[in-house]
C-alpha cells in the first residue's frame, strides 16, 4: 500500500483536519505521503512533515495552486496518482471539490466520507444522512477517499518526514481565483465547533436568537438553527443544521425550542452529549437527548447562561 | 444561451428511511420519492436566469428507470423547457452517471449545467465535480451564488468558515448549495401545461457510454441507536450533569 494524503490549509497554516486524514491513512496501512500544494506553502509542509506516520511530504509549490483551485489541483493529482494505491483527503469542501475530478480522470469511482476503515479496499460509510451506514468494497486500481476527520482521531505533531519538491507541469485556463471571505466572528465555524447551541421554531423570532448567540459565547459555541427556524424566516439558511444543511457532530450540542423532526436529526445524532430544552415533555427530541429539560427556554436560557 | 440542469429521484426528505431486514440496501418500497432537495434548487436557479433574459433555453435531464420521468415532469412544471431521460434500470453511481451527462452534454452543447451538490440517498456529493472534470469544465461547487456577466460566470462558493468567489470561461458546471434560492412550488396550470413539453428517450448505448463498475455494496446497517437518556429537574442539576457525568463543560 502507498498512500497519498492531500493536505488542507488556509493562511499559510496545515488545517487540523489532516492529522485525521492521516490518521485513516495509517488505518489503511502502508506508506502515507503528504502532498501540500500551493503558493508560498513551504511552512505548511513543514507543519506536515511534524504528523506523526507520515513518511514524506511532497511539495508543490507554484502559482497556480494559488486558493487551492480545483481544475490544477485536480490535474496534479492526476499526474502524481500514478505512484500509488490509495489518494485521501478530507470531507471538507476543499476534499470534496477536487477528489471526484482525481477520481473521473482515472475512470474510478471515489468512495465519500468515510467513517471507518474495514480493510484496504472496504470501508463504512453514512448515506442517508447517516440514517443507514453502507459498508462498501471498491474494487478499483486506484482507491479515491473523502474522509469524515470527526471519526477518526488526529495523529500527533512528533514526527519529522522529509520535504520533496514536485514539478507541477499543470496550467489553469479554465477558472480564476476572484476573492475570498472567510467569517470574522469570534464563534467557531458549525461544521468544526466542539459545542453547538441550535434553536428551533420554539424560538419565536430571529431577535430571541440573541439568547442563544451570549450562551454560545459563554462556551465558545456555534449557533445552528432547525430548518424549522430557518423556513420561519428567523435566521439565515446557512444556520441550517439538518439532512439538508450541514452535518455535525460537536463534543456537545444543546438544541433549543426544537422538536426533533427526521430532517434536524439527521443531522446532529452524532454529536456525543445532546441536551433538549423544550417546553413540550413529548417532543421527540428527548427520545435522543442525553439530558432533557422540559420548560419555558426564556427562563431557562439566562439561567443557564449566568450558571456558566 | 443553453443551461442543462440535471435532477434526480430520491426518497422524499420527510420519510424516515427503513434498511431492508437482509442488509443489502434501504426499503424503497411503497416510499414516496420526490426530486432531490439540492436539485430543486439547481432547476429553480436555470428558470431564474430564463426569467432575467441570461437564459434562452432551459433542459432538464435526468438518468434512471422509468419512474424517474416523475422528476423531470416536476422540472418542466417548474420551468424548464424540455426534458430528456436517460433511461437505465441499472443501479448508477456518481461515475455512470457523469459519464452518461458528459454524453449528454456532448449532443447538447449547453453552456452551463447546473446540478445539486449532491443527492439525499447516497450523499457523494462526486457528480458535478467528476462531469467537469470528464468534459474540462471549470467547476463552481456548491454555489450561493451566480452571476453571469462578459462570457464568464462568477461563482461565490459555501466554504467551510465563508465564502469564496470563481471565475470561470463558459461553458462551465454549477453545483448548488442550500443558500443559493429559495424553490418555487409548481402551481397546478403549470404541471397541466408540463404533461405537453417534450420529454425525449435515450439509453447509455445511444449516448455511446459503457457504464463502469460501481462499488460494492456489502452491507446496510442502521447506525447504533441512541437511547434517550434522562430528564433533569433544574438548569443546576443540568450544569452539574454536564461538568460531572458527561465532563463536555
Amino acid at each position: 500500500m502507498s498512500i497519498l494524503v492531500l493536505a488542507e490549509h488556509h493562511d499559510g497554516q496545515l488545517s487540523d483536519g489532516t492529522a485525521h486524514v492521516v490518521a485513516a491513512a495509517m488505518a489503511i496501512g502502508g506508506d502515507v505521503d503528504v502532498l501540500v500544494a500551493g503558493e508560498n506553502v513551504q511552512g505548511v509542509a513543514e507543519a506536515a512533515a511534524t504528523l506523526e506516520g507520515v513518511a514524506r511530504v511532497r511539495l508543490a509549490d507554484a502559482a497556480v495552486f494559488a486558493h487551492q483551485l480545483a481544475e490544477p489541483l485536480g490535474d496534479l493529482l492526476v499526474n502524481l496518482a500514478s505512484d500509488y494505491t490509495h489518494v485521501l483527503a478530507a470531507a471538507s469542501t476543499s476534499g470534496k471539490n477536487v477528489l471526484p475530478r482525481l477520481a473521473a480522470l482515472r475512470g474510478v469511482n471515489q468512495i465519500s466520507e468515510i467513517l471507518e476503515v474495514v480493510s484496504t479496499d472496504i470501508f463504512k460509510r453514512p448515506i442517508y444522512a447517516g440514517n443507514a451506514i453502507a459498508t462498501v468494497q471498491s474494487e478499483d486500481a486506484l482507491k479515491v477517499i473523502t474522509v469524515r476527520t470527526t471519526a477518526f482521531d488526529a495523529v500527533s505533531r512528533t514526527g519529522s518526514a522529509p520535504v520533496e519538491s514536485v514539478e507541477g507541469q499543470v496550467t489553469n485556463e479554465t477558472s480564476r481565483f476572484v476573492d475570498e471571505v472567510l467569517a470574522q466572528n469570534d464563534r467557531p465555524e458549525l461544521g468544526g465547533a466542539r459545542i453547538v447551541v441550535s434553536g428551533g421554531r420554539g424560538m419565536g423570532n430571529g431577535e430571541n436568537f440573541r439568547l442563544l448567540e451570549g450562551l454560545a459565547d459563554k462556551l465558545g459555541a456555534a449557533v445552528g438553527a432547525s430548518r424549522a427556524a430557518v423556513d420561519a424566516g428567523f435566521v439565515p439558511n446557512d444556520m441550517q443544521v439538518g439532512q439538508t444543511g450541514k452535518i455535525v457532530a460537536p463534543d456537545l450540542y444543546i438544541a433549543v425550542g426544537i422538536s426533533g423532526a427526521i430532517q434536524h436529526l439527521a443531522g446532529m445524532k452524532d454529536s456525543k452529549v445532546i441536551v433538549a430544552i423544550n417546553k413540550d415533555d413529548e417532543a421527540p427530541i428527548f427520545q435522543i437527548a442525553d439530558y432533557g429539560l422540559v420548560g419555558d427556554l426564556f427562563e431557562i436560557l439566562p439561567a443557564l447562561e449566568q450558571k456558566l | 444561451m443553453k443551461v442543462l440542469v440535471a435532477v434526480k429521484r430520491v426518497i422524499d426528505y420527510n420519510v424516515k428511511i427503513r434498511v431492508k431486514p437482509d442488509h443489502s440496501d434501504v426499503d424503497l418500497t411503497n416510499v414516496k420519492m420526490a426530486m432531490n432537495p439540492f436539485c430543486e434548487i439547481a432547476v429553480e436557479e436555470a428558470v431564474r436566469l430564463k426569467e432575467k433574459g441570461v437564459a434562452t433555453e432551459v433542459v432538464a435531464v435526468t438518468v434512471g428507470p422509468k419512474a424517474a420521468q416523475e422528476q423531470l415532469r416536476t422540472a418542466l412544471a417548474l420551468g424548464a423547457d424540455r426534458a430528456i431521460h436517460v433511461e437505465t434500470d441499472e443501479p448508477v453511481e456518481s461515475l455512470a452517471v457523469a459519464k452518461l451527462l458528459e454524453g449528454v452534454v456532448n449532443e447538447e452543447k449547453p453552456d452551463l449545467v447546473v446540478l445539486g451538490k449532491q443527492a439525499i440517498d447516497t450523499d457523494n456529493n462526486q457528480t458535478g465535480q467528476m462531469l467537469a472534470a470528464l468534459t474540462g469544465m471549470g467547476q463552481g461547487t456548491f454555489a450561493s451564488e451566480v452571476v453571469i456577466e462578459a462570457g464568464e460566470i462568477r461563482v461565490t462558493r459555501e466554504i467551510d468558515g465563508g465564502h469564496q468567489t470563481v471565475a470561470l470561461k463558459l461553458p462551465a458546471v454549477v453545483t448548488t448549495d442550500l443558500r443559493l434560492n429559495e424553490p418555487r412550488y409548481a402551481k397546478l396550470p403549470d404541471i397541466m401545461k408540463a404533461k405537453k413539453k417534450p420529454l425525449e428517450n435515450r439509453t447509455p448505448e445511444a449516448l455511446g457510454v459503457t457504464l463502469p463498475a460501481g462499488l460494492k455494496r456489502l452491507k446496510v446497517e442502521t447506525p447504533a441507536e441512541r437511547k434517550g437518556g434522562v430528564k433533569v429537574g433544574s438548569v443546576d442539576e443540568l450544569v452539574d450533569k454536564l461538568k460531572n457525568e458527561a465532563k463536555v463543560l
